[in-house]
């Protein structure tokens, strides 16, 4: 029977994301409960000194392939040399981060080892000695558990949900060889255009600041950004303001956009549409500021203030200012 | 150049998902169904390159006997022709099973290029792109928001958190579609009218000789979780409410 309980660890310019220490610790628990070991694949160039690392929070072992090829990330040198060690090594459970990356590979995984992968998850578990992974379907509408019939049974966590735990074990390095053929690495990165406007990434943030129709239009989002600011919140949108042409796409919170779990989400001028109300309701505090009374948006909420958005939210900008000061 | 795009059909965003009592699945009573979001702009780029260089668009699809509405209305959006695969073994498939019939289809037709959505919003797995390109042996461009081709040259832009990557790769590929990459268009009414006479092959799991062997499933659907009961904050004053509000959001939550 397949043993091991392995993580994908991303890495980018050189330094672990956090992710990959919420998916260590992940992998920890459940190797615990299964009386087994926690390894985790590391691929990249020049990465080997950072493989210890892992270590702290409960790798017991790392497997490093340390290739000019794997920097930076691609999806055909990636895939090729986490199939090469898993097909190895024959793990029972393989854990990736639901970020785009970790998506991306995790997907050309699951061609490459005939098996299956529960995406985004928001829990774990162990029944009858085999993985259950809890995830939100349908946006989190609602929510499916998946029993896995092939191994390695694949999770791709969701980031922010799964808390990091420090727990000391060897992070043993091994260097392993990717055996990568040149012939097919197909995709190759041509440039990286990084946003050096310091926005924080919704997907990973502790707070959101979203903004609706009732934002009238895009210069109104100043206010947004001015409370975001104040409280190192992520800015969002709901799909009308996107549609509207108002904010980027990739600010979109809902279905049709990102599913998000902040620890507070502030809904302002969204009126709650049913896909909105998807992508945002495992926040774990909603506040909703809206003048309509009859909002949706208000039986989400955990706390409600039925006003004027323009008049409220720079005073919570102010009050909040006042208390971080 | 031959051009392929696959497409779900998925509940319409504004469906209440119901789940049923046993938690087998949801209620699918009442529903709407539509051609997943992210697929409309698998077809719409799908659309677009075929005016731009010349070509046709066939629409794969696995699904039920309903699938055939969202075919059609590919059709209807300017697709020539389409293959619906319509098997009960495949219905709820995990993505490796759904992959394995797209590229039973798709190998036994001439692909230069394979349009998928990034993900469908039903099940939300984002994965069938991905494995069918792998099953087909060729790259993947995933979250693709912009795209352009020259002969053969594939170049694609997709944002990861805090950065957009331009990737660079060869026909045949399969691209898997993100909001951003364009606005699809409505299937007018000449072309519905088209649509009806266009062909669509259906096929069952055997006659694409594929066998489902499901790899993952989901064992058990549940509602989510059920939010306690919210506060309104009362009184007249903006910033009376807002001063309580941030006081609420550090004492009571802790989440400031």
């Amino acid at each position: 029977m397949a043993k091991g309980v392995w993580i994908v660890a991303e890495v980018r310019d050189g330094a672990y994301r956090k992710v990959s220490f919420e998916i260590a610790s992940a992998a920890r628990k459940l190797a615990d409960e299964l009386g087994d070991e926690v390894c985790a694949v590391l691929c990249g160039s020049g990465i080997e000194g950072k493989a210890a690392e892992l270590g702290k929070y409960g790798v017991d072992k790392v497997y490093v392939a340390d290739n000019a090829a794997l920097e930076p990330y691609t999806t055909d040198a990636h895939a090729m040399a986490v199939a090469k060690i898993v097909k190895e090594k024959g793990p029972a459970i393989l854990l990736l981060a639901a970020s785009v990356q970790g998506k991306d590979l995790a997907a050309r995984l699951v061609g490459k080892l005939a098996t299956g992968l529960a995406t985004d998850c928001t829990g774990l578990k162990i029944e009858g000695g085999k993985l259950v992974a809890m995830r939100p379907m349908y946006a989190g509408k609602c929510f499916g558990e998946v029993a896995f019939e092939a191994a390695p049974a694949m999770a791709s966590l969701r980031p922010n949900v799964f808390p990091i735990a420090e727990n000391a074990k060897a992070g043993a390095v091994e260097k392993f060889d990717p055996a990568l053929d040149a012939g097919q690495i197909k995709t190759k990165v041509a440039e990286i255009a990084k946003d050096t406007s310091g926005k924080i990434e919704l997907t990973e943030a502790n707070i959101i600041v979203s903004g609706g129709r009732g934002m009238k239009g895009p210069e109104n989002y100043n206010i947004l950004e001015d409370l975001a600011k104040v409280l190192g919140a992520a800015v969002g949108a709901s799909r009308a303001a996107v549609d509207a042409g108002w904010r980027p796409a990739t600010d979109q919170v809902g279905q049709t956009g990102k599913t998000v779990s902040p620890n507070l989400y502030i809904a302002c001028g969204i009126s709650g549409a049913i896909q909105h109300l998807a992508g945002m309701s495992s926040s774990k505090y909603i506040v909703a500021i809206n003048k309509d009374p009859e909002a949706p948006i208000f039986q989400r909420a955990d706390y409600g203030i039925i006003d004027d958005l323009f008049k409220v939210v720079p005073e919570v900008t102010a009050a909040a200012k006042k208390l971080l000061a | 150049m031959n051009i392929i795009a696959c497409v779900k059909q998925v509940p319409d965003t504004e469906t209440l998902i119901k789940v049923k009592p046993d938690g087998s699945g949801i209620v699918e009573d009442g529903i709407k169904w539509v051609m997943n979001p992210y697929d409309e702009y698998g077809v719409e780029e799908a659309l677009k390159l075929k005016e731009k260089l010349g070509g046709d668009v066939t629409i794969v699809s696995v699904g039920p006997a309903r699938t055939m509405e969202t075919i059609r209305t590919a059709l209807a959006m300017g697709a020539e022709k389409g293959v619906h695969i319509d098997d009960p073994s495949l219905n709820g498939a995990d993505a490796y099973t759904t992959a394995s019939a797209l590229a039973a289809v798709i190998k036994t037709l001439p692909h230069d290029i394979i349009f998928c959505g990034q993900r469908a919003i039903d099940g939300d797995a984002g994965q069938v792109g991905s494995v069918l390109a792998d099953l087909l042996g060729i790259p993947s461009v995933t979250f693709v928001t912009k795209l352009e081709i020259a002969g053969t040259a594939v170049k694609a832009q997709n944002a990861i958190e805090g950065a957009t990557v331009t990737i660079e790769t060869s026909l045949p590929c399969v691209i898997t579609a993100q909001k951003g990459l364009n606005e699809p268009r409505y299937a007018s009414l000449p072309g519905i009218m088209k649509a009806k006479k266009k062909p669509v092959d259906v096929k069952n799991a055997a006659a694409i000789g594929m066998t489902a062997a499901a790899k993952a499933k989901v064992a058990k659907t549940v509602p989510p979780p059920a939010r306690p009961p919210g506060k309104i904050l009362q009184g007249d004053d903006p910033a009376l409410k807002a001063q309580e509000l941030v006081k609420l959001l550090r004492e009571e939550a802790k989440v400031i």
